[in-house]
């Protein structure tokens, strides 16, 4: 899967799953500060991660993602690793 | 320091009849019903296929999308219900409003997010532990009704919840009043709701043969006191009142609904399910209101009956109201909401409080619908079929749940 694709992957999940407005996500924004999405939501967010991609994401890699991008980024390396 | 005391000042309500008070209110002074084929799911593998559904329940239009999908539909229905009764009462609360520090909140449910529970749990066999929502408690507990109203309105003072299953939401009146009559707070915001329309609890209150399968008749299902009930119909739905102190009312100008007179309780002590025959812990809490009150039964000028159409329930309360009422329990109008709304469960308290409200306000009782039949054990005046014009200044409901919880309120026109 390219980047593109998984970008707008990434943006369909966060606004069908987590119920955000689609025009607040960028990839530079931040999941707590500018979206609002608090440590329930972090949990429904990788559920919905491993859901949509097949990938499964650990607790202490998951908790170094801040932004939209940076969990773009996560999602790229398990599906080429 | 004279006593507190409580007067209405503000109502809310999302049920079967309607998505608002006054539409509610309208359908229910027309004697319609709300039943009908479930619709929620699949029922035709059931016992009772039908139940009084709140029909095109749209959360947000209460509750921010966000926020709205995170919720049971037991929380969405008391927070819209909770939001028109605020709005109703004109009270509102800015984030660090020093006065919301003496505002609460006292919700009740019988089961709470019963829908969550039942999700939850075939999430989990079907697909294991690790896909269990990280919401799913919070969608389940009961309290979080009361919790998410106090986070969403700024309502900083006591906040709590009583499980009394269908005697609930009169309970938390009961324990909202008090609480503004012992001075912990001057504004409480009280009701409850249920959303029990999932196959679990279908499948459960059938399992105990108390509800009705009269499935090929949805709108003649539910018909209290009549001879040929067969059992309770489902209901679903929130209501909601502002209490508050009088004179904190009076001060800010605001419109008076009614007085909170009287709160009577009682345990029947007898059985899980059934009432213990004779009535008698049911007219200990109508005496026990009375007795709040300050008031003889002759002065009470409607009984909104719990009234849950089962055989059980409607002959025993009969009973207990001429226990109670003596001579005065003929010429006394009776008569049971859920003929209408089905049972709301831990809900019904909260909304049948309101019809006593509305009937104190516009001097007129709904009816009892589906009344057809008489059954010699049940003979006072139901109210059958119309709704009729009465005087009312004071006006009674009761609640009864499963354990043998007895909820009296009785309610008072204000002078």
């Amino acid at each position: 899967m390219e980047r593109p694709e998984v970008e707008a992957k990434m943006t369909d999940l966060l606004v069908d799953e987590l119920g955000i407005d689609r025009g607040k996500i960028t990839m530079g924004a931040r999941f707590e500060e500018d979206l609002e999405v608090d440590s329930l939501g972090v949990v429904e967010l990788l559920m919905a991660l491993e859901d949509t991609f097949g990938v499964a994401i650990p607790d202490e890699e998951a908790e170094a993602i801040g932004t939209v991008g940076q969990a773009v980024e996560v999602v790229l390396q398990k599906l080429e690793g | 320091m004279t006593s507190r005391r409580v007067v209405v000042t503000g109502l809310g309500t999302v049920n079967p009849l309607g998505p608002d008070v006054e539409s509610f209110w309208g359908a229910a002074l027309a004697g319609r019903s709300g039943v009908g084929q479930i619709t929620a799911f699949d029922a035709s593998g059931m016992r009772a296929t039908i139940a009084a559904e709140v029909p095109d329940f749209d959360p947000e239009q209460y509750i921010e999308r966000k926020e709205a999908r995170r919720l049971d539909r037991y929380d969405q229905f008391f927070w819209a219900a909770t939001h028109q009764a605020l709005e109703d009462s004109g009270i509102a609360y800015e984030e660090d409003d020093p006065a919301a520090l003496r505002a609460g909140v006292v919700v009740g449910s019988g089961i709470g997010g019963m829908i969550s529970f039942q999700e939850g749990i075939d999430t989990m066999r079907r697909r294991g532990p690790d896909r269990v929502s990280p919401l799913a408690i919070t969608q389940i507990i009961s309290n979080m009704a009361a919790g998410l109203v106090s986070i969403r309105y700024h309502l900083y003072g006591p906040n709590t919840c009583t499980v009394t299953a269908c005697a609930a939401s009169a309970n938390a009146i009961g324990d909202a009043a008090e609480i503004i009559k012992r001075g912990a707070a001057d504004v409480m915001v009280a009701g409850g709701g249920e959303a029990p329309v999932c196959e679990f609890a279908v499948a459960g209150f059938s399992q105990a043969r108390a509800i009705s399968t009269r499935n090929d008749d949805p709108a003649h299902a539910s018909r209290p006191f009549d001879l040929d009930r067969d059992g309770f119909v489902m209901g679903e739905g929130a209501a909601t009142l502002i209490l508050e102190e009088r004179e904190h009312a009076l001060a800010r100008g605001a419109k008076i609904y009614a007085e909170v007179a009287g709160y009577g309780m009682s345990a029947d002590g007898y059985h899980i399910t059934l009432p213990r025959p004779g009535g008698g812990g049911a007219a200990r809490a109508m005496q026990n209101a009375l007795d709040d009150a300050g008031l003889q039964a002759g002065d009470v000028d409607y009984i909104n009956a719990h009234g849950t159409s089962t055989q059980a329930n409607d002959s025993t309360e009969t009973a207990a109201i001429k226990t109670v009422f003596g001579d005065a329990a003929y010429s006394t109008p009776v008569s049971s909401t859920k003929s209408m709304t089905g049972h709301l469960l831990g809900g019904a308290g909260a909304l049948e409080s309101l019809v006593c409200i509305l009937a104190i306000r516009d001097g007129i009782v709904p009816p009892t619908i589906n009344y057809e039949t008489p059954d010699p054990a049940c003979d006072l005046d139901y109210v059958p079929n119309e709704a009729r014009a009465v005087a009312v200044r004071n006006a009674m409901t009761n609640s009864f749940g499963f354990g043998g919880h007895n909820v009296s309120l009785i309610f008072k026109a204000h002078e």
